[in-house]
């Protein structure tokens, strides 16, 4: 996984809520086995709209997303934050968010922040007033900077650790194997197999 | 304190517990499907890893599968590729799989029950948003993405922080006509896409008791349409009865140890709830979806809603989108709607109780002039059993396409979709913009309202008919 410690980049401001994951990946996308392409997917029937918002060239090169509340609800396919990094998104600031989108965005290092509705909307603005306009992430000091807002977010000890050390979990859990060996053993007898 | 059926289902599951990380929970059942799962293989070959319990893992082709013409190769290249890498796959890494043709392929949510592989107090876990249908038997089930998966695959173990637990109890007695689907639909209206974020639900209550295992799996499945981890149900004589000789239920003394501890998986009276919601079934008549959310639903009597009469600027602006997308105008009864299709099936109404539904209301009737109707059952058993009943004799007397199991039109990952502009009344679980097909719109509704919205082409209850 990639790291995420302090991230500084432009903001794209996108004034929906419920933006489930068929709208970030449409289905026709999932059908690739590899893990690179999914760019071209990202928003893929929305950006046949010439106004929408990624395709306004003040937001080229933007690597925030600054989205509306429940973001990323929906299908549990990770090819919604594989897109979004693929397309260079580096964090996504929404007042709130699916919560497997929100357990996958932190698997991968795409950093998903939690503020609340008026700060989010003061970044939007401030993006789209002036989309020059610089935002840091910082996950080291859990703050959110940019616009003359400074704005604190919460993320657990445990997972900040791992994001900010870009830390693989299969790697963590197998140090543990001996735990897992020993409570495969006080498993019950009837419990199903498949083979 | 007494503590809540998932707490119990939880607690006996954490294979280890330290101070400032994570729980790690292990996993009784791991799902597998063709669409979330080669990247996490892959993971595993990269990293000279393999899967550590193949025998608590089982593999089905659903998402992409055609349902039609199932001995041609699957046209669709890059649909092809997909299955045929779950076939290697699952060879490769010894991993039971159904494939397409199998007698045991289906749904991945309907054959894990179907097979007796979902139990009472188990944890399932599968790529797919729509495991919490399991819950339906009091197991702890919920969606993962691909770095889970392939997690899962390695260690068989999932590192989870506990979520909160809320309780949804509907008293009394449905009316008549009135279904799981609309139940369930009516509580994602009231709670919203994101109310139960961070909880797993307990459905509770009289009406919830009267459930067959069918109904309540409908109830579950669209647990994660309310935003939640998991939904659960707990365990009683319905559930014995439903997996009482099933290929892979415990059998003989195996059985009645089983059914001692499933029957100590219920919420302790003293237990508390972190939040709960009570409604009153007598309330509830059948329900659809007039917007782009499952939230944005209302009773089939109602009109669509004035974006203006929604206080909050935030919901305002979904219902101005949702309408503009969805085709509609403000004040139109429900009823008046016209649909040029109608989709019966996938996870959340494929089974057996919900073919025989549509069959009930079909018989005798036709499918309106201009109206093309899609049955597709859940499993290749659903298959079967529909036809030893007569039912699929029914749908074609009516005018129905009758077809082979999968997902189908619910995501339109195969070739069953909705054209741009067409209209649908579908009994799958996500009215999001283009899920059925790039431009669709589609109308979410119980099998009932589906059979009787294909008689008369427009929105419509049985009653109606």
């Amino acid at each position: 996984m990639e790291a995420f410690t302090v991230h500084t980049g432009r903001g794209v401001p996108l004034r929906r809520s419920n933006v489930d994951t068929d709208q970030i990946i449409p289905a026709v996308w999932l059908k690739q086995v590899s893990r690179t392409g999914f760019e071209k997917g990202l928003f893929s029937a929305w950006r046949e709209d010439p106004s929408f918002v990624l395709n306004q060239p003040q937001y080229e090169g933007a690597s925030i997303l600054i989205a509306g509340p429940d973001f990323g609800t929906g299908s549990s396919r990770e090819h919604a934050v594989w897109a979004l990094q693929q397309y260079g998104f580096r964090a996504v600031i929404a007042p709130r968010f699916g919560d497997i989108f929100r357990n996958n965005s932190t698997k991968m290092g795409l950093l998903p922040v939690v503020l609340p509705a008026e700060t989010v909307e003061a970044l939007q603005r401030a993006a789209e007033q002036d989309p020059a306009t610089e935002i840091t992430v910082d996950l080291q000091a859990r703050e959110v900077r940019g616009a003359g807002i400074t704005a604190a977010f919460e993320i657990d000890d445990y997972t900040r650790w791992r994001l900010l050390e870009g830390l693989d979990d299969i790697g963590l859990t197998l140090r543990h194997a001996d735990d897992i060996t020993a409570f495969e053993q006080g498993r019950a007898s009837w419990l199903p197999v498949t083979t | 304190m007494g503590r809540t059926l998932a707490d119990k289902v939880y607690d006996a599951h954490v294979v280890r517990r330290a101070e400032g990380e994570p729980d790690l929970l292990y996993i009784d059942l791991h799902l597998v499907h063709e669409v979330t799962s080669p990247q996490a293989f892959d993971g595993l070959r990269l990293a000279g890893r393999t899967v550590r319990r193949p025998d608590l893992t089982i593999a089905t082709e659903d998402h992409n599968v055609p349902t039609q013409n199932l001995l041609a190769p699957i046209a669709d290249p890059v649909s092809r590729t997909q299955v045929e890498t779950l076939r290697k796959n699952a060879a490769e890494f010894g991993v039971r799989l159904h494939p397409m043709g199998d007698d045991g392929q289906g749904i991945v949510h309907v054959i894990g029950p179907q097979l007796g592989l979902t139990q009472p107090g188990m944890t399932v876990v599968c790529g797919d948003s729509h495991t919490s249908t399991h819950g339906a038997f009091g197991a702890l089930a919920f969606g993962i993405g691909t770095s889970e998966v392939e997690h899962v695959l390695a260690t068989q173990t999932l590192p989870q922080v506990k979520p909160k637990t809320m309780a949804i109890t509907v008293n009394g007695e449905l009316p008549e006509g009135v279904t799981a689907k609309d139940l369930i639909l009516a509580v994602i209206a009231r709670i919203g896409t994101g109310g139960g974020q961070g909880y797993i639900i307990e459905y509770r209550g009289e009406a919830i008791r009267s459930l067959s295992m069918e109904g309540r799996m409908t109830v579950c499945n669209m647990s994660i349409e309310a935003g939640a981890r998991a939904g659960m149900i707990a365990p009683d004589e319905t559930t014995f009865a439903y997996l009482k000789g099933r290929p892979h239920a415990p059998q003989g003394a195996e059985w009645d140890a089983a059914v001692a501890y499933w029957k100590s998986l219920r919420t302790d009276d003293d237990a508390v709830f972190d939040k709960e919601v009570v409604i009153d079934a007598a309330t509830l008549t059948p329900f659809v979806t007039w917007g782009t959310n499952p939230g944005q639903g209302l009773p089939l009597g109602e009109s669509v809603p004035d974006p203006a009469s929604f206080a909050d600027p935030v919901e305002r602006q979904a219902a101005e989108r949702a309408l503009e997308y969805m085709g509609l105008t403000a004040g139109t009864p429900l009823r008046d709607i016209e649909v040029d299709t109608v989709f019966v099936g996938s996870c959340t109404n494929g089974r057996i109780e919900d073919l025989r539904a549509v069959a009930e209301v079909l018989r005798g009737r036709k499918v309106a002039d201009g109206v093309r109707m899609l049955v597709v059952p859940g499993s290749m058993k659903v298959k079967a059993q529909a036809q030893a009943e007569g039912l699929d004799e029914v749908f074609k007397a009516a005018g129905a396409d009758w077809r082979e199991a999968g997902c189908s039109m619910c995501l339109a990952m195969n070739p069953d979709k909705l054209a741009a502009g067409e209209r649908s009344a579908s009994t799958s679980n996500r009215n999001f913009e283009g899920r059925q097909g790039p431009g669709g719109r589609t109308h979410l509704v119980s099998p009932a309202v589906a059979a009787a919205t294909a008689v008369t082409g427009r929105l419509a209850a049985p009653a109606d008919l």
